[in-house]
């Protein structure tokens, strides 16, 4: 008797503490979801965030007891949550289009997209026209462009990334890139993947190339930051900041922020092309 | 008596409520993916979904079939490499190790389930990839791989539920035979093994059911093209890396079409652990 006793004090104890715990738990949960006043959302494409992470952590130094929330999501969803005014800043990494440019944007930087090979291929320069060909599918062999006998290894992102639609948009043209190319779904892994493979070609963005790979030249144009900024190489895409409405209190600020030289140098340093401000 | 009953009371109903509620979220996903993945299927049609050759969200085309031959090949590949391997280690645990090699071994085998699929991928990519590329040709991103990596991965499953299942026959099996002069090895072949034909076929089912299933390792060496595969050497996409590859920037048609997809590998799943679970009960 005394012990069942025991046993149900413990166990009564033990519930207990689980409610508390539930009720705290469910307590953060509410407290997290308030919007504060001292807190900004970024919300956007991926290929912009981890340079809106760098911006903000530098303006949270220098402002403290402000908070500067950035997620990813993609541009598509960046620009549905700014739209609805989930986020108080969406990011995009490419061009609205349609019923978006009512929204307020500012180009905070430019990313070009280099077109990359495997250091042991000879080739160094094609033309727009040979890239959309080898990824339609019309030329299947390095030696059809001048380069070793082998057949090449088209590597791609998946559908739905910013970085492949502006590759099809400034690139393919009317024709598509093929089913049977390979799809990876980061810049690094396509990286890795042409650094390894001497008949592999690929996309990412120019910020991102090193000397594992081969950036090619775009009939004669070496892909450079002042190629990009000049527009003699025109594969590159704008990263844009949106807004609602024409920002005001600290989202304006933070933009502001973001323009300013001080800014505008993290995000050069951070290997984009800065095409406002020269720092 | 009336506050022992009530101890006892308390206990059981908290336990059949957290029992229920597994069973709940069980349900609620279920429920939620056929909520997300139904009309997709209804508005492209369900032998457009499940038969179409093109996929290309962005331009309105959900045509599932490449992952599902994807899906099988690499499967089939993975089968045909793992379980051989799988049964002769089964049955030499079950039947010839001496019980201090056994006892290195089963953990060993325990441990390899533990190892993150992230973990395989990366070794695979890393390996793998290459060696195929320099000595059998293509882009060394194929089928070959992602079996190598499942045939790897289904191990563990298919050795300790075929070993249980072995050791779990009738020591009356093994002396019968023993006593009608038959050596090691035929009582093996020709007893031990058509008894625990049910446990082993079960674990073989399971063993396709993980394969199936998994995403991070076959992602990084699969190669992901969405086209019929015309040699072992070619990429292929499955259902589970169609979802892994597209989710991050999916939304609206897009992200329901990746739902479909997991209603196709839900029921893929569903048929596979029945037929398991059949297998098992059927004596």
């Amino acid at each position: 008797m005394r012990k069942s006793d025991a046993k149900s004090r413990l166990f009564f104890r033990f519930s207990f503490i689980f409610c508390i715990f539930i009720s705290l738990f469910s307590l953060t949960l509410l407290t997290a979801c308030g919007r504060n006043a001292d807190s900004v959302v970024i919300a956007g494409s991926t290929s912009v965030q981890p340079f809106a992470e760098v911006l903000a952590q530098d303006y949270m130094a220098s402002h403290p007891g402000v908070s500067i929330d950035v997620q990813g999501g993609g541009s598509a969803a960046g620009i549905m949550a700014t739209k609805s005014g989930t986020t108080d800043i969406g990011m995009s990494s490419r061009n609205l289009q349609g019923s978006e440019t009512s929204l307020w944007s500012i180009e905070i930087a430019r990313d070009g997209i280099a077109i990359i090979i495997n250091p042991k291929n000879p080739i160094t320069d094609l033309t727009l026209q040979q890239i959309a060909d080898i990824y339609d599918g019309k030329t299947t062999n390095w030696d059809q462009i001048g380069g070793k006998k082998g057949e090449i290894d088209v590597f791609t992102r998946e559908d739905g990334s910013g970085t492949r639609s502006s590759f099809e948009s400034l690139v393919m043209g009317k024709s598509q890139i093929m089913a049977r190319a390979m799809v990876e779904n980061s810049n690094g892994a396509i990286r890795q993947l042409v650094a390894d493979d001497p008949a592999a070609v690929g996309y990412i963005s120019l910020g991102l190339v090193d000397s594992t790979v081969k950036a090619l030249d775009l009939g004669g144009i070496v892909p450079s930051r002042a190629h990009v900024v000049d527009g003699t190489y025109n594969l590159s895409r704008p990263f844009l900041f949106l807004s609602l409405k024409t920002p005001t209190g600290l989202v304006k600020d933070f933009i502001d922020f973001t323009m300013s030289a001080e800014g505008q140098k993290i995000l050069y340093d951070q290997g984009l092309i800065i095409t406002v401000t020269n720092p | 008596m009336k506050m022992k009953n009530f101890g006892e009371r308390i206990p059981q109903s908290l336990f059949f409520i957290i029992a229920l509620s597994a069973l709940t979220v069980l349900a609620l996903i279920t429920v939620f993916i056929f909520i997300e993945g139904v009309p997709l299927i209804a508005k492209v049609g369900f032998f457009k979904f499940i038969f179409g050759m093109k996929w290309a969200p962005s331009q309105g085309f959900y045509g599932i079939f490449p992952m599902i031959v994807g899906t099988i090949s690499v499967t089939l590949g993975a089968i045909i490499l793992g379980v051989p391997v799988a049964l002769c280690c089964a049955i030499f645990l079950a039947e010839f190790a001496p019980r201090w090699l056994s006892d290195i071994v089963r953990p060993a085998i325990q441990l390899l389930a533990g190892i993150p699929s992230v973990v395989y991928g990366f070794w695979g990519l890393i390996f793998i990839v290459p060696l195929i590329r320099n000595y059998l040709g293509g882009p060394g991103l194929s089928i070959l791989a992602g079996s190598i990596i499942l045939a790897i991965m289904i191990l563990p499953t298919v050795i300790s539920i075929s070993e249980v299942s072995l050791l779990a026959l009738s020591p009356l099996l093994k002396e019968g035979a023993f006593a009608l002069g038959a050596t090691h090895w035929q009582t093996i072949r020709s007893v031990l093994v058509p008894a625990a034909k049910s446990g082993i076929l079960a674990s073989i089912i399971l063993g396709i059911g993980r394969a199936v299933g998994e995403t991070m390792a076959v992602i990084m060496v699969l190669g992901n093209a969405v086209a019929l595969p015309n040699s072992i050497l070619s990429p292929v996409r499955t259902l589970t890396t169609n979802i892994g590859i597209e989710m991050g920037y999916a939304s609206g048609d897009h992200q329901q079409a990746l739902f479909a997809t997991g209603i196709v590998l839900l029921v893929i799943i569903m048929i596979l652990n029945s037929l398991a679970q059949y297998s098992i009960r059927r004596k």
